[in-house]
């Protein structure tokens, strides 16, 4: 037979031809480019691991530390999790069959969307929101379904606008509170809303909730604690933001066993599982991370106060963000798209920030400031700001 | 610790300014704080921490283990004082277990710390023994390593 493939182009699958590559991607080749620049765009810790965390890998290594572990994970850190889980988020789960070590959240979030759906299920996501959930969903055959939020609702999600978008194949919402790049969180009279609109609708919830410890004056709740609700969702969590452990790559899931069990063949098939060096420091993470976890959490506090200040004394609208490390501000009264105002900020005063609309198209109109960064670069990068802004 | 006491403590210099936006607190609120910690002797004092290996001048520091006879009425407090009030003494701790006094003390060379504890510190009345050494090496002081570890190979845009 003829094979009338011109180009290895015609190889790749079709439905990830049709994923577009990350925003984020793009402007980073362009800041690379550039020297000293102030890069309010980075999306993980400037905290090093705390070194009680780092030197216990260090241990771990030098006993032989080398192997696989169970799928699942090691024993000690299931259970670690799961006492972790029920002192922080109310939530039980049984470390025998209900917890799965993964690598990062980003793994877990992979297999649950694969366990869950089949080709054509809908899923629901809110916008803007990080960059892979619609592209997971799509490598899962699935097809993506932004429920937008908005600044004038702190970002948060409303049932109106749920109920507008769910249909019969809608099997999944996902949900990412705080978020980023937002910063928005969910109070508790929202998680019970939404409980209430999954079990109406019959919907999985996937709640990756990887920015939790990072929430500041706000109550932090979690869907996976509203009763009813145990049965139907996935609570994703990991140690990459609140123990600034990004390059460890831990993370995990915890859902009931038949979930739990689903996603472990995928992971079991996969990734086999989570590198034992991380899986050891996660342990230590655990047993004696609070005070470091402490200190990051309020000195993240103070900066977002000093960023959301400089922001708005550069004539931008934020809301103060309640959680996870970034601030989402307007600058659409400038008259400028996104896209734009960043390149220009980039080009006219060195400071990389990231346009909205890299987290989705209502982010347009919107830049992502991260705060995890030193005061004094903030201020500075503030400092630039405010003479940009003063030209426009 | 308060949250103000803590950042000072990891940056005497920052502004009243700046604090008072991390703290949401407002400027007047930041002195007034402040100033009535320095008034009630809470803040004792602003240093900048050297790395004196970087600075190229010769230093030689001892810690002195030092054992006295305490007084009574005035316990040990009123020697450790008399020993602190010397100029080249940088600190005096109370310490438990097989000597009293903890002394650290910075001179010029081997020689002028040598004269210091046979000459003043051990010629106290009350001071029974001391033991001295020598520090050879500073790695870290007042919580600040005297070397840079920080290893940032981040991306400069990540998601």
């Amino acid at each position: 037979m003829m094979n009338d493939s011109k180009s290895p182009h015609d190889f790749v699958a079709p439905h990830l031809k049709n994923v577009p590559r990350s925003g984020i991607r793009d402007f980073f080749e362009i800041v690379n480019t550039r020297k000293d620049v102030i890069s309010l765009g980075i999306g993980e810790p400037d905290f090093i691991t705390p070194w009680h965390i780092r030197e216990s890998s260090i241990y771990a290594l030098n006993r032989g530390a080398t192997s696989y572990t169970a799928n699942l994970g090691l024993w000690e850190l299931r259970k670690a999790i799961s006492e972790y889980v029920n002192r922080r988020f109310h939530a039980d789960y049984d470390p025998a069959t209900e917890i799965m070590i993964t690598v990062g959240v980003s793994e877990a979030l992979d297999v649950a969307i694969r366990a869950l759906i089949s080709p054509g299920d809908e899923v629901l996501y809110h916008e803007p929101c990080y960059v892979s959930y619609a592209p997971v969903i799509a490598f899962a055959h699935g097809i993506p379904v932004a429920v937008e939020t908005h600044a004038d609702d702190d970002f948060r999600l409303r049932i109106d606008q749920l109920e507008a978008k769910v249909t019969p194949r809608t099997r999944v919402l996902m949900l990412n509170f705080p978020t980023n790049p937002t910063g928005s969180v969910l109070h508790q009279k929202d998680v019970e809303d939404i409980a209430a609109f999954a079990i109406r609708h019959n919907l999985v919830v996937i709640t990756d909730e990887i920015y939790s410890e990072l929430t500041y004056e706000a109550e932090r709740v979690s869907i996976a604690a509203v009763p009813g609700m145990r049965e139907r969702t996935i609570f994703l969590n990991g140690f990459s933001k609140a123990w600034a452990m990004t390059g460890y790559r831990i993370g995990f899931s915890c859902a009931p066993a038949p979930l739990t069990d689903a996603m472990m063949k995928l992971h079991q098939y996969t990734m086999l599982c989570a590198p034992i060096l991380a899986q050891k420091a996660a342990i230590e993470a655990l047993a004696n991370g609070d005070d470091a976890l402490a200190h990051m959490r309020s000195t993240y506090r103070q900066r977002r106060n000093l960023m959301v200040d400089g922001l708005q004394a550069a004539g931008l609208r934020c809301h103060i963000p309640q959680g996870a490390f970034y601030t989402f501000a307007s600058i659409g009264h400038f008259g400028m798209r996104s896209h734009d105002f960043a390149m220009r900020f980039l080009e006219e005063e060195n400071v990389a920030c990231v346009p909205g609309t890299a987290f989705g198209a209502c982010g347009e109109g919107f830049i992502r400031c991260a705060y995890a960064t030193g005061t004094a670069k903030i201020e500075t990068a503030m400092e630039r700001l405010r003479t940009f802004t003063s030209r426009l | 610790m308060n949250e103000l006491l803590q950042l000072l403590r990891e940056n005497g210099r920052e502004s009243a300014e700046t604090l008072a936006t991390m703290l949401g607190l407002s400027v007047e609120e930041i002195q007034n704080q402040i100033q009535s910690w320095e008034e009630a002797g809470v803040i004792r004092g602003y240093q900048a921490v050297i790395n004196e290996e970087a600075t190229e001048v010769d230093y030689v520091r001892a810690a002195i283990e030092v054992r006295i006879t305490p007084e009574r009425g005035d316990g040990y407090d009123r020697i450790a004082l008399r020993i602190g009030r010397f100029p080249e003494v940088e600190s005096v701790f109370l310490m438990s277990g097989g000597y009293d006094l903890l002394v650290f003390v910075k001179g010029d060379n081997l020689r002028t710390v040598a004269s210091f504890v046979n000459q003043r510190l051990a010629t106290i009345e009350g001071v029974l023994s001391t033991a001295t050494h020598f520090t050879l090496k500073t790695y870290k002081d007042q919580g600040v390593l005297m070397q840079d570890e920080q290893y940032d190979e981040r991306l400069q845009v990540s998601p």
